[in-house]
């Protein structure tokens, strides 16, 4: 007998990946498009976004590729109005574009702070405002924002990125109450510790040998005894973006093996 | 082409949901028989749960109907080996039987405290043991989604009893979840909100009939989303986290509410 589980289908949809050319947003890409959206993808790498919308025509999904930098305010309205011109309706966006490096609170510059704010929190909101713009004409949409488990926790010298983490697990809340209205559901997902570059540069000062056997410790540390593929994020990602997830708003959903419970 | 969504699937696995017999409990067992589970489904009213278990099996899958109260204690290892000589394992445990009933704090009596704690918690935890016993015996792992409420984030009046062992629902969720991840078994936990079943409209059946359905539609356009959730749209939370679609998860309790908590 036939398995039925379309619920999680978002088939004739359209979606906005940030970050999309690697990691969770490459993932949460190619999850969409498996389950029936059309995606579009954007990154400052026009090389990396081409090759993810490659994988996502081969699943037999419409792909675009558009180079934009999420920080810069300025190139957001521009993206959306591409999506729109090419598409004519965006469905889903998935907030995952995000920077973090180590730096000590008391060395803060205002250019480190900048660099992380306007990127993971500041363009975060206003790519959100822009496409629930459409989304509010068209009759209703979904919002995915990737926070992070240090929205929770503070992670040191990583203060810049725990602030913002946390402004985006907030700023999933006022979406969510403010344009439900619209019916637009806007939710979160806070991942651990996930296999990507991101996480990889955390380990960079490091010397190859030590840095293998830091994140192998890591991971031991970690609950499920192993860190996250950027497939596991994705799930939550297509769960948060079909009917599945019809009743649920305002939520952040942690995937981090259980590092929290520590 | 061909959608893919097979990360959701439980083709294969063997499920026990309890409360199965109606509302949430109902929903969630259906949703995992579509999704290819055989599911045991438990409750103190059997022959709505041979109902549920006939509808089971008109999917196609097969079926088990337990009469069983959660909050006996000593019915709970009965209920495991039942399902176990039928199945021959079990994969997926929810726990979704639970009660509720006004009753103010200052007139809370012992009894009506322990009719709720017993099921709603003292039972969860001690048929979460008896399965995680029988997961560790299988060696594949496995997966527990507890059902807790809103009512275990904010103080709900005047079921304190409620509010109180659903708290602890959630607290139980990260301790299985730290303790048992070593035999590979996550636990999660979904928090609903005001849900479209018989529990939720026995709090207004106090009232007569009039303002029991005026109080019902003032207490939905309190909900952002203007209206009680489906039980299907729980059983959908429940079948994402007990799926392989939330490997990543464990330890976490998530509210489906319609956005009711953000108010």
């Amino acid at each position: 007998m036939k398995i039925d589980v379309s619920q999680f289908s978002v088939e004739g949809k359209v979606a906005l990946v940030t970050g999309g050319s690697r990691g969770i947003g490459e993932a949460s890409a190619l999850a969409l498009a498996k389950a029936g959206a059309d995606v579009v993808v954007t990154s400052r790498k026009l090389p990396d976004l081409e090759r993810v919308a490659g994988e996502v025509r081969k699943t037999g999904r419409k792909a675009l590729a558009i180079e934009a930098h999420i920080g810069r305010i300025e190139v957001l309205q521009p993206l959306v109005d591409r999506i729109m011109k090419e598409f004519g309706r965006l469905d889903i966006l998935v907030n995952n574009a995000g920077m973090g490096f180590a730096i000590p609170a008391i060395e803060m510059t205002e250019k480190a702070w900048d660099s992380v704010m306007n990127l993971d929190l500041k363009g975060l909101f206003f790519l959100s405002q822009a496409a629930a713009r459409i989304m509010k004409e068209k009759g209703g949409g979904r919002i995915i924002n990737i926070a992070s488990v240090d929205a929770y926790k503070v992670e040191v010298p990583l203060g810049h990125y725990s602030i913002a983490k946390a402004g985006v697990v907030m700023a999933t809340q006022v979406m969510a109450l403010e344009w439900v209205k619209y019916n637009i559901r806007v939710n979160c997902i806070a991942p651990g510790a996930v296999e990507t570059r991101l996480y990889d540069s955390h380990f960079d000062d490091l010397p190859p040998d030590q840095a293998k056997a830091r994140k192998e410790m890591a991971a031991r540390r970690i609950p499920v005894g192993h860190i996250g593929q950027p497939q596991e994020i994705a799930n939550a990602v297509l769960y948060l973006a079909s009917d599945a997830s019809s009743y649920v708003t305002g939520q952040t959903v942690v995937a981090d093996g259980g590092s929290l419970l520590l | 082409m061909k959608t893919d969504v097979s990360q959701f699937s439980l083709e294969g696995q063997v499920a026990l949901v309890t409360g199965g017999s109606r509302g949430i409990g109902e929903a969630t067992a259906i949703a995992f028989a579509k999704a290819g589970a055989d599911v045991a489904v438990s409750s103190r009213k059997l022959p709505d749960l041979e109902k549920v278990a006939a509808e089971i099996r008109k999917i196609g899958r097969r079926a088990l109907a337990v009469e069983a109260h959660i909050g006996r204690m000593d019915m709970l290892q009965p209920l495991v080996d039942r399902v176990v000589s039928e199945f021959g394992r079990i994969d997926i445990l929810v726990n979704n039987a639970g009660t509720n009933f006004f009753m103010p704090a200052m007139e809370m009596t012992e009894k009506g405290w322990d009719s709720v704690l017993n099921l709603d918690l003292k039972g969860l935890f001690f048929l979460s043991q008896a399965v995680a016993r029988q997961m560790i015996k299988q060696g594949t792992g496995g997966k527990i989604v507890n059902i807790s409420s809103v009512s275990g984030f904010r103080v709900q009046v005047p079921t304190g009893h409620y509010s109180i062992a659903k708290a602890g629902v959630i607290m139980a969720t990260k301790v299985m979840a730290l303790e048992w991840s070593k035999y590979n078994i996550r636990a999660n936990c979904i928090a609903p909100g005001a849900i479209e079943t018989k529990l939720y409209d026995s709090i207004f059946s106090v009232l007569p009939p009039d303002q029991a359905k005026a109080n019902k539609e003032a207490a939905a356009k309190r909900i952002p989303m203007g209206r009680a959730g489906e039980p299907k749209e729980l059983a959908d939370a429940v079948l994402f986290l007990a799926s392989n679609a939330s490997s990543y998860i464990t330890g976490q309790a998530f509210a489906v509410d319609g956005g009711s908590l953000l108010v």
